[in-house]
C-alpha cells in the first residue's frame, strides 16, 4: 500500500469509514451537550427574543462550541459516508444516544435507570452487528 | 396519550427529510476524491440544508410530547436511509443490517422511556 496517498484522496477501508463514523458520536454528543449548556444560558429562550437580537446566539460560547461540533461532525461524516456503505454508516450515528447518556449522568447529574441501561447495551449490540455486516 | 399528533407528524416529517439529508451528502462525497475543493457542491449543499432543515421540524416537535414516543421516531430516519440506500445505491439489504437497525431502534426506545 502506497503511504505517500494521503486518507483524504485514497479510498478508507472498512473498517476505516467505520471508526471514522464514531468518531463523528463523539464529537456528536460533545455537540449536544455543549448545545444544552448553551441553551440554559440564554436568559429568554422564547424565538422571539432570539429574532430581536440574534447576537445573544454569537456571544453564547457553549452554544457556539456546540455548533462548530456539529460541522466538524459534517465535515467527517462525509468522509465516512464517501467509502462507506450509507445504510451502514448513518446508524452508527445511534452511538450517540449512549455518549449523551452517560455525559448527561456525568454533567448533569441526571440518573441512571433500568431502562436506560438496556437501551444503551441493546444500541452498542445493534451497532455492533451492523459492524459485522460483510455482504458485498 | 399525552403526546399530541402535530408532534408525531412533525418528528416524522423532520426523520423523513433528515434521510434525504445524508444521501446528498453521499452523492456530494464522490466527487471528493478528484479534490477537496468538491466539498462545495450542489449536492453537499443540499445534503446541509436537507439536515438543518430537518432540525427545525425535531425542535419543533420534541416541544411538546413524550420523548418515549418521539425518541424512536426520530430513528426512523435509519430506516428511510436503509431504502435509498438500495434504491439509489444499490447497496445490498441483509440479515445483519436489519437485524442491528432493529435493535438500534429498540434502543433508542429504551433510553426515550427512560427519559421521562
Amino acid at each position: 500500500m502506497s503511504t505517500s496517498v494521503s486518507p483524504l484522496h485514497r479510498t478508507l477501508t472498512r473498517g476505516e469509514s467505520i471508526a471514522l463514523v464514531v468518531g463523528c458520536t463523539f464529537i456528536g454528543a460533545a455537540a449536544q451537550i455543549l448545545m444544552k449548556i448553551g441553551a440554559g444560558k440564554i436568559p429568554n429562550v422564547s424565538g422571539a427574543a432570539i429574532l430581536a437580537n440574534p447576537l445573544v446566539i454569537l456571544t453564547d460560547l457553549p452554544l457556539m462550541g456546540g455548533l462548530s461540533c456539529y460541522g466538524v461532525f459534517t465535515l467527517l461524516l462525509i468522509f465516512a459516508l464517501r467509502d462507506g456503505e450509507l445504510s451502514v454508516i448513518y446508524p452508527v450515528i445511534a452511538l450517540t444516544y449512549v455518549w449523551v447518556t452517560f455525559l448527561s449522568i456525568v454533567i448533569f447529574h441526571e440518573t441512571m435507570n433500568p431502562l436506560k441501561a438496556c437501551g444503551v447495551i441493546v444500541i452498542v449490540l445493534g451497532v455492533a452487528i451492523l459492524g459485522r455486516n460483510r455482504a458485498r | 396519550m399525552k403526546t399530541p399528533l402535530s408532534s408525531i407528524l412533525l418528528v416524522v416529517f423532520g426523520s423523513f427529510i433528515g434521510s434525504f439529508g445524508a444521501v446528498f451528502l453521499k452523492i456530494g462525497s464522490t466527487k471528493l476524491r478528484q479534490g477537496l475543493h468538491n466539498i462545495l457542491s450542489l449536492p453537499m449543499a443540499a445534503g446541509v440544508g436537507m439536515y438543518l432543515f430537518s432540525t427545525v421540524f425535531f425542535i419543533a416537535g420534541l416541544r411538546n410530547g413524550e420523548l418515549s414516543v418521539l425518541y424512536p421516531l426520530v430513528s426512523l430516519g435509519y430506516i428511510w436511509t436503509l431504502l435509498w440506500s438500495n434504491l439509489f445505491f444499490k447497496e445490498p439489504l441483509t440479515r445483519y443490517k436489519f437485524l442491528g437497525l432493529f435493535l438500534i431502534l429498540v434502543g433508542v426506545s429504551f433510553i426515550g422511556m427512560g427519559n421521562r
